[in-house]
């Protein structure tokens, strides 16, 4: 648990002020969803289909139960369009006739006793026409023996750099593997859930647990056929969200919205206990990647070449995108002359897969970190070294075409990774330990990676975020946008980067709540973009309020608290406008083609190198992290142990990931492991120390030089605890989570 | 709305039990029952009778020739104390990886073996110790063996009218080494995976005077290995074969898939725990 | 009827006894510190101390709470080392295991005035946080017994 700054700020001191939203949650008085006050509330319940896709032949209403009690919807009560709005309209509201996969939304109950709602959904039966041969493989899908749409392919994408079979000329030593990873499930602790309340003016409120309320906003939209002044969306205390709070909030605010229109003017509180989150909401893509990779004999890559797929579920979501940051982050940070990554997201029965913190960088990522360490052994080479060699340095150009500048510090990462874990010294202590027939066998392993902060490319263009600052006669400032607080400490970070820009101490800023009515849309809450991007809007905003307040207000050059809201007090006074508007503007030389995928993919790259060590007990197989070290070259910590608590917090999933969690499938394509007893994350029992390095070159796009930090922890721990493991058992790992029970069959079989 | 009754006393409790025309949901720390009740509404009980009142089933008492402790003890309250610590170690190391703290604090070592569940944390040490159940009935006690108890998936040998009121647990003999383990999905709320808990004697030539077991997650109840006690009645241990015990193992179990673990590895690791308790010269271990 | 104690005061319920405490605090008391995550007893967010000891209220039935003494986290004091420790060394992010951890880690400290990291990381093992690796919280607990954070 050791912090170490590798450059000293002058600043250090100030820059770990106390969490803003900080006392109310640890005095139990922070009010999520579940606990929101609502006088006369109705529960709201949803009756799904059984079947892995079909069609639906009947609804049927049990004749015992009084359903006059009820509040009864089906599609046909949807009075805008029966889609949920995502990239694509696909994915129904609410089922009609078709479905695709188990557990699909049919009919929507309401009643203010739980225990009446909880018998009428027993009394609801569907009829439904099942799929005879539903898909819930990968390559199955691909095979389309059956279609669940044309060939089984959401998206297909090439990235082609060079010519891969002159590559293969050049290698002397190629190596080639077969890859899978689970699907993960975000396992938030606060189950979702949306209250809905339709207002006196016929306008409707929607309050619940999110990451993106414009996002549901304009779900609302399209099903209701409401235009958004009559629509206000509000992010209550969100209980962690990882992702899994990005897309689904607008399926189940939809839900509860069609509910409260015809519920009499009562709120309607539509919460979902675990298992049913567990089974319905939309968790990480499971892939597939085949990867070929050929070095000369010097260990320089001359070919990677990867068939990258993913599984999207039943209908498109978030597929296309999960799929660009997969293939992108793929061939990972080394420069290689010819490369090609073929990326298929495919069609399958499950329910959708969605976003969870690294958004496919994980599994490709996974992959080839995993190849990496194959190929060093090959090599009968030294993996830290492999990766020296081929690591990107200034000047280099990267997978994606773009030629590294100053930041890039992939080597820097990896020189700290090494030193800090002494790691040739605990090489030797561990293969010294294994020779001697302990009871355990030890192993370190590394993966280095980098991890594109923002959105893809042109992205933040077509988001064109906008923030605003409001000062206030009393001089303190409120920011107005529509990024959320769900834990990762945005709220504590853009309050502190705006209190910097403005030159006032924090408790005089303030981040309002994030209500549709009252912020504009500065973009979704994902992509590690908070900090980077938004920060930076606020930067801009602060700029211009403190110019007006000089233009207008006679605000000295230099102020102070008590000078600045004097400033605000003439302003108000005055009836001058308090409102500040900035607006994101690309970068000069962000050059994206997202056909070719050439160009910087990103506003900045993070350089990460993790290490991980590992001790597996002979006698039952099972694992346990010794030690984990976390480097991370990260532009400017500007809350360092906000950041600390980001990258514990993710290595800890990223453990996981690579060793408990597992989402097991029933026949239904369903998660059958739907309760926390069986879908095992790790306690505090489980895990062991993890240190955090943090690096800061100053270069990134954000305020200071930040760079997003959020989604970075997720990529390296898998591949480098199957590193260590392949190490301290001397077999080959092709996939995760690495139970005892693989390696017993890895073991007794003989390990290859 | 359902009936619940809170007797103070145990005869009240043998009356009422022996009285009803239709079965009480007998529960005293809740810990199971509770999450049944929850998860499987449609199958709540309607009638309770709640233990947790009864002081004649609460404390430990040691006894001329071993241990007496109420059935509904806390697993926390049998943790911790001190004579359990001393001369039943494998108990307090079970009773500390049941769930976590706040599971302990509640659960009650009667609930673990009335409820029945073939990966009972408690069930593996108290058929190595070889315990004794108090059982009672409004007519009387009965004492029964422990391994008597279980007699297929989660179905007991309680008949209707009868109560667990007390374990009984003989102290260990004078040469007896003890070995616990716990092979669970991860280092705490887990459940058991595979389970072993072994009571071994050999006298002073290093020959095996007696061996009993106890395994969890093994087969439909926690089970015995009598083919394995058997085969090493008697035998010193350079003459163990490792193929013999696990031929032993082998037909002591009949484990299976579930949604925790595969019938392979909880064999196999079930005849490693076993050569690893008969050839281990140390204290119990309370692992992963 | 169920007469109990909550954070020091006498409350009464006239619900059902099979109905978990879990449900009392929050519908009846208008106590929402206790989160119902799981509904298993799996993930301690429903944690409260009842005779001060450490337990799941959703595996607690009214029926056995007469005379019961129940601390939720409403009930700890609003200004202690404790609380201090939590805000200040990032021990809280999304906070929605917060109750149930600031309770455990109450029992903690009441029971090891200065635990060990061994004895932390066990006393909060029934307590599953999905945001901070755990690492800030085993430092807020020992800043707050009198360590360094």
């Amino acid at each position: 648990m050791s912090l170490t700054l590798m450059k000293q700020r002058p600043d250090q001191q100030a820059a770990t002020p106390s969490r803003v939203d900080g006392v109310a949650k640890v005095r139990g008085v922070a009010l999520y969803v579940d606990d929101l006050p609502c006088a006369d509330v109705i529960y709201g319940a949803t009756v799904r289909t059984t079947e892995a896709g079909g069609t639906l032949q009947e609804v049927a209403f049990d004749p015992a139960i009084d359903w006059s009690e009820f509040v009864v919807v089906t599609a046909r009560d949807i009075p805008g369009r029966n889609a949920v709005k995502l990239l694509e309209d696909d994915q129904v509201v609410l089922v009609d006739h078709a479905f695709r996969h188990a557990g699909e939304a049919v009919v929507l109950l309401a009643h203010a006793d739980q225990e009446k709602l909880r018998k009428a959904l027993k009394g609801v039966s569907l009829v439904e026409l099942p799929n005879p041969s539903p898909i819930f493989d990968i390559d199955a899908a691909l095979a389309a023996q059956q279609e669940i749409i044309p060939g089984n392919i959401y998206t297909d994408y090439l990235l082609d750099r060079g010519n891969v079979a002159e590559g293969e000329h050049l290698a002397g030593v190629v190596i080639e593997e077969r890859f899978l990873t689970p699907s993960q499930e975000q396992l938030y602790i606060e189950p979702q859930g949306m209250l809905a309340h339709l207002q006196k003016d016929g306008s409707i409120l929607v309050e619940g647990s999110m990451q993106c309320p414009y996002y549901v906003l304009d779900a609302l939209v399209q099903c209701l056929g409401m235009d958004k002044d009559h629509l206000r969306v509000v992010q209550s205390t969100t209980g962690g969200a990882f992702g899994g709070k990005e897309d689904y909030p607008s399926v189940i605010a939809c839900h509860a919205a069609l509910l409260a229109l015809k519920a009499g003017g009562r709120p309607v509180k539509l919460v979902y206990e675990r298992g049913e989150d567990l089974r319905v909401t939309p968790k990480r893509h499971p892939s597939r990647t085949l990867i070929r990779l050929g070095a000369n004999k010097a260990g320089e890559l001359q070919f990677i070449d990867m068939d990258f797929a993913i599984d999207g579920g039943a209908y498109r979501t978030l597929s296309p995108v999960v799929l660009s940051r997969g293939v992108i982050h793929a061939p990972g940070p080394y420069k290689c002359p010819h490369i090609r990554v073929r990326g298929r997201a495919v069609a399958t029965n499950h329910p959708p897969f969605g976003a969870f913190r690294g958004f496919g960088a994980p599994q490709s990522i996974f992959a080839m970190e995993v190849a990496m360490d194959r190929l060093a052994g090959k090599l009968a080479m030294d993996p830290a070294e492999l990766r020296r060699i081929n690591l990107l340095r200034t000047g280099d150009v990267n997978p994606t075409g773009d030629v590294m500048g100053a930041d890039c510090f992939a080597h820097a990462a990896l020189d700290a990774a090494l030193e800090h874990t002494h790691y040739y010294h605990r090489l030797a202590e561990y293969r010294a330990w294994n020779a001697a027939g302990h009871q355990t066998r030890k192993g370190i392993g590394l993966a280095t990676f980098a991890h594109g902060a923002g959105f893809t490319g042109n992205g933040e263009l077509y988001l064109a975020s906008r923030v605003s600052l409001q000062a206030l006669a009393n001089g303190h400032v409120e920011i107005l946008c529509s990024n959320t607080e769900m834990g990762q400490g945005a709220a504590t970070t853009l309050v502190q980067i705006a209190a910097d820009a403005l030159g006032l101490p924090m408790d005089c800023v303030h981040l309002a709540q994030a209500d549709t009515s009252r912020v504009p849309n500065s973009g979704p809450t994902v992509a590690s973009r908070t900090c980077m991007v938004v920060g930076d809007l606020i930067q801009k905003a602060a700029g211009q309020l403190l110019q007006r307040l000089r233009e207008m207000a006679a605000l000295a050059a230099s102020h102070d608290a008590q000078s600045f809201a004097a400033a605000c007090a003439r302003l108000c006074a005055a009836a001058g406008d308090t409102l500040v508007t900035a607006q994101y503007q690309p970068p000069a030389d962000m050059r994206w083609d997202e056909q070719a995928f050439l160009g910087r993919a990103y506003a900045s790259y993070a350089w990460a190198a993790y290490i991980a060590e590992v001790e597996v007990d002979v006698l039952t197989l099972a694992t346990r992290v010794l030690d984990f070290t976390a480097v991370q070259e990260i532009g400017n910590a500007v809350h360092p142990v906000i950041v600390q608590g980001q990258i514990e917090g993710g290595v800890a999933q990223g453990i996981g990931y690579a060793l408990y969690e597992d989402v097991l499938w029933n026949e239904r394509g369903v998660m059958a492991n739907d309760r926390l007893t069986n879908y095992i994350i790790p306690t505090s029992a489980d895990l062991g120390f993890i240190h955090v390095v943090l690096l800061e070159g100053g270069l990134g796009a954000g305020p200071k030089g930040a760079k997003g930090v959020g989604e970075l922890p997720m990529d390296g721990p898998a591949p480098a605890i199957v590193n260590a493991i392949q190490q301290a058992l001397d077999i080959d790992i092709r996939q995760i989570p690495v139970r005892p029970e693989m390696l017993l069959e890895l073991t007794v079989s003989g390990g290859n | 709305m359902s009936d619940w009754i809170r007797p103070r006393h145990l005869p009240e409790a043998l009356e009422l039990l022996a009285a009803a025309p239709r079965p009480y949901r007998v529960i005293s720390g809740g810990t199971d029952l509770m999450v049944e009740s929850h998860l499987a509404p449609e199958r709540r009980p309607e009638s309770w009778l709640d233990i947790s009142g009864l002081q004649e089933l609460q404390g430990l008492q040691i006894t001329e020739d071993g241990i007496r402790i109420g059935a509904a003890t806390s697993l926390e309250a049998i943790r911790r104390h001190a004579e359990v610590v001393a001369h039943w170690p494998m108990l307090a190391a079970s009773a500390a990886v049941t769930g976590a703290p706040p599971i302990q604090n509640r659960a009650t070592l009667g609930g673990n073996v009335c409820n029945a569940s073939p990966a009972a944390d408690n069930a593996p040490v108290l058929l190595a110790y070889g315990a004794r159940l108090e059982i009672a009935h409004h007519h009387g006690s009965r004492w029964l063996p422990y391994g008597d108890f279980h007699q297929g998936y989660r179905k007991t040998a309680l008949q209707a009218g009868e109560l667990l009121s007390a374990l009984w647990i003989p102290y260990p003999p004078k040469h007896s080494r003890g070995y616990f383990r716990k092979v669970g999905t991860r280092a705490a709320q887990a459940i058991a995976k595979v389970s072993i808990a072994a009571l071994i004697e050999e006298d002073s030539d290093g020959i095996i005077r007696s061996a009993r077991f106890g395994m969890a997650s093994v087969a439909a109840t926690p089970c015995t290995l009598p083919s394995v006690s058997h085969y090493l009645l008697g035998r010193a241990l350079r003459d163990i074969s490792e193929t013999d015990v696990r031929h032993g193992v082998r037909q002591d179990i009949a484990p299976i898939q579930d949604i925790r673990s595969t019938a392979e590895y909880r064999l196999e690791i079930a005849s490693r725990l076993v050569l690893e308790a008969i050839h281990r010269r140390s204290k119990s271990k309370k692992e992963d | 009827m169920t007469t109990m104690r909550i954070n020091g005061r006498a409350f009464q319920s006239s619900s059902a006894p099979n109905t978990r405490l879990l449900d009392v605090l929050r519908n009846e008391c208008d106590l929402k510190g206790a989160k119902e995550a799981c509904g298993e007893g799996e993930c301690g967010a429903c944690a409260v101390l009842v005779n001060g000891k450490l337990v799941n209220s959703c595996l607690v039935p009214l029926g056995q709470m007469e005379q019961a003494e129940i601390t939720t986290v409403e009930g700890l004091p609003e200004d202690s080392a404790l609380a201090r420790a939590f805000v200040h060394c990032g021990a809280t992010q999304c906070g929605i295991c917060t109750p149930g951890m600031m309770l455990a880690a109450t029992a903690l400290l009441a029971e090891h005035a200065n635990p060990t990291l061994e004895e932390i990381r066990w006393g909060l093992s029934g307590n599953l946080c999905r945001c901070t690796g755990y690492g800030r919280i085993y430092a807020a607990i020992a800043q707050a017994a009198g360590g360094v954070c």
